[in-house]
């Protein structure tokens, strides 16, 4: 009997031939990560244990993004934590404001995240270096404390649900729609405890950044990872940054699904998340009238180059709407700095639009673009929760950063053929 | 271990923003924490309940972050256990590793109504509802998590091995 890809990794780095889905392993991970939220939960864990070093200073990533440059000061107490922790270790890779970004965005560029490997990190869109072929989970900050103690995780071997999208990309249409249209379809418990596995031509078509955006929003589908098989896209994009050797893992032919999935997408249409959960997708044509207050592009799902690329295309020479707050947040300080050199920043500038240094910010509702009681937004990050954004009471909706640029431009949500 | 109280009935898809908002993350401390417990989903919640009461739920409960201060917010608020159809994974794991008790049971979570008294025998996985005298069984636990929470949660767990490779 084959393995599919997940099962693959997983038995390797549990030092095994084979394993299927319910195993319990023991595996070695090669990457544990937290952030300025879940780190301080970890270490006060990991000083409990009772270790006198962590196992691998290399093998360990701490991103302070969420709360960070610090919004008060009890969040610049937890942040403190971090770093003070990464000190006394010597925590190779520990990311300060002004080399930092948000953490999802910033290991890949690395070169930290790579094909075959097996990565936990204390953040639950940890899944999004599925993109690269790795199996990547999040976990909470007593697995990380223990993690980063013994170098180790337990993991039930998860079953794999296999998505095949057919058919030619239409224009506007991206990984943001591709993913929102699938838990759109198989809702946000649909891949609970499941491996899902993007496969087919529309896959192969997304470039690296597309590729991303699905992976990460597996989570919003309940899974446990979101892998894409490594190919020459993979590869490339791996050239000149890998930080060290990989193995690429594929699944069998004969591997075993527990289920597979089929889309013709050649008539998709962009998507958009209504409130208060990921599944409640529909094309954007069908919105009707949402007037909008804020639109937010950026966080680990959309804050990458062809995000900011494709806001650019939209926004170039009009205006955000006056009666809308449009907040831009580029990732990573390597993707700030190329939006700078491709002159999108201008553009976004010029448009009106507020452009942050890089952090997880207002996705979760932390800071930098709060909602007031009864406002909208549309952004292009992952969760649309009640008071996800600011209070109880406003909203949410999500969508890829074409059509949030279209809609900052007409201030309801908007086609981006509408304003082009 | 039994536990018995007073039952709060939640729906489907309970995010870990409606237990623990984001606001609040600016702080690890389990009091603060529990301050703030499901403020999103009943912000009454934490006035109306009484430690030793329990959660019931209906699917996915906890979905969404991987927040551990979720689950620390409940435990530190003073609820026994949370009574679901089904959790989200990353709950569940976390719930496991600190030792807050949960069972995993659609037949409960859909006859369980606000106000009942329930009894909970987590080694038998029973679930009673004392105001109607029905009694459901949980699924049970993997082996693996058994052993995690007779040890007392992961810590203890990883301290147990961690002495007996120095030893």
């Amino acid at each position: 009997m084959g393995m599919t890809m997940a099962e693959k990794i997983l038995a390797r780095h549990a030092g095994r031939e084979e394993v299927a889905p319910g195993d319990l392993v023991l595996a070695r991970v090669d990457l544990v990560l937290g952030n300025d939220i879940t780190a301080p939960v970890a270490i006060r864990e990991f000083y409990r244990i009772g270790v006198e070093d962590v196992f691998d200073r290399e093998r360990i990533a701490l991103v302070p993004d969420h709360f960070v440059p610090n919004k008060d000061i009890q969040s610049a107490e937890q942040a403190k934590i971090m770093r003070d922790f990464a000190r006394k270790f010597n925590i190779l890779h520990y990311f300060e404001v002004g080399r930092m970004g948000v953490e999802h965005a910033l290991l890949p560029e690395a070169g930290l995240t790579l094909p075959g490997e097996l990565i936990i990190g204390a953040d639950s869109h940890t899944c999004t270096y599925g993109a690269l072929g790795a199996f990547a989970t999040g976990v909470g900050s007593t697995d990380m404390a223990a993690a980063m103690a013994t170098g180790e995780a337990w993991f039930k071997v998860p079953a794999t649900i296999k998505f095949i999208y057919r058919g030619k990309l239409p224009p506007w249409v991206g990984g943001k729609d591709l993913i929102l249209h699938t838990i759109g379809d198989i809702g946000v418990d649909g891949g609970l405890y499941k491996a899902l596995e993007f496969t087919g031509e529309a896959i192969e078509e997304l470039d690296m950044d597309g590729r991303f955006t699905m992976s990460n929003m597996a989570i919003e589908a309940g899974a446990k990872a979101g892998l894409i098989a490594p190919d020459a896209t993979t590869r490339d994009y791996l050239k000149g940054r890998a930080s060290r050797p990989y193995r690429e893992a594929f699944s069998d032919e004969d591997a075993c699904y527990e289920k597979v999935i089929e889309y013709d997408v050649s008539n998709l249409e962009p998507q958009v998340a209504f409130p208060h959960l990921p599944e409640n997708a529909r094309p954007v044509r069908e919105a009707g009238d949402v007037i909008l207050d804020q639109v937010i592009i950026g966080s680990c799902t959309n804050g990458r180059i062809e995000d900011m690329r494709a806001a650019a295309r939209v926004l170039e020479g009009k205006k955000v709407h006056k009666g809308l707050r449009l907040i831009i947040i580029p990732a990573t300080q390597a993707i700030y700095r190329q939006a700078i050199d491709e002159g999108l920043v201008h553009t976004f500038l010029d448009a009106g639009a507020a452009v942050s240094t890089p952090t997880c910010g207002p996705c979760l509702g932390g800071y930098m673009g709060i909602l007031a009681r009864g406002e909208k937004a549309l952004a292009t990050t992952n969760r649309n929760f009640v008071g996800r954004m600011g209070h109880p009471e406003s909203e949410v909706y999500l969508s890829g950063p074409a059509v949030a640029a279209a809609s900052a431009v007409t201030g309801r949500i908007t086609h981006p053929e509408e304003v082009l | 271990m039994e536990y018995r109280g007073k039952v709060w009935v939640f729906g489907d898809d309970v995010d870990t923003d409606a237990i623990i908002p984001a606001r609040y993350l600016n702080t690890s401390d389990p009091g603060e924490l529990a301050a703030h417990c499901m403020e999103d989903a009943d912000p009454a919640f934490m006035v109306k309940m009484q430690p030793g009461d329990m959660l019931a739920a209906g699917k996915n409960f906890g979905c969404g972050s991987s927040r551990e201060h979720a689950p620390i917010a409940i435990k530190a608020a003073g609820i026994s256990c949370v009574i679901a159809a089904s959790f989200a994974r990353i709950f569940y794991r976390n719930a496991i590793n600190i030792g807050l008790p949960i069972l995993e049971s659609p037949e409960a979570s859909k006859a369980l109504q606000e106000g009942q008294e329930v009894q909970v025998d987590l080694k038998a996985g029973t679930i009673t509802n004392l105001s109607t005298g029905e009694v459901f069984q949980a699924t049970p636990f993997p082996d693996f998590m058994r052993q995690l929470m007779d040890a007392g949660g992961l810590i203890p767990y990883v301290q147990q091995k961690v002495a007996g490779q120095k030893g």
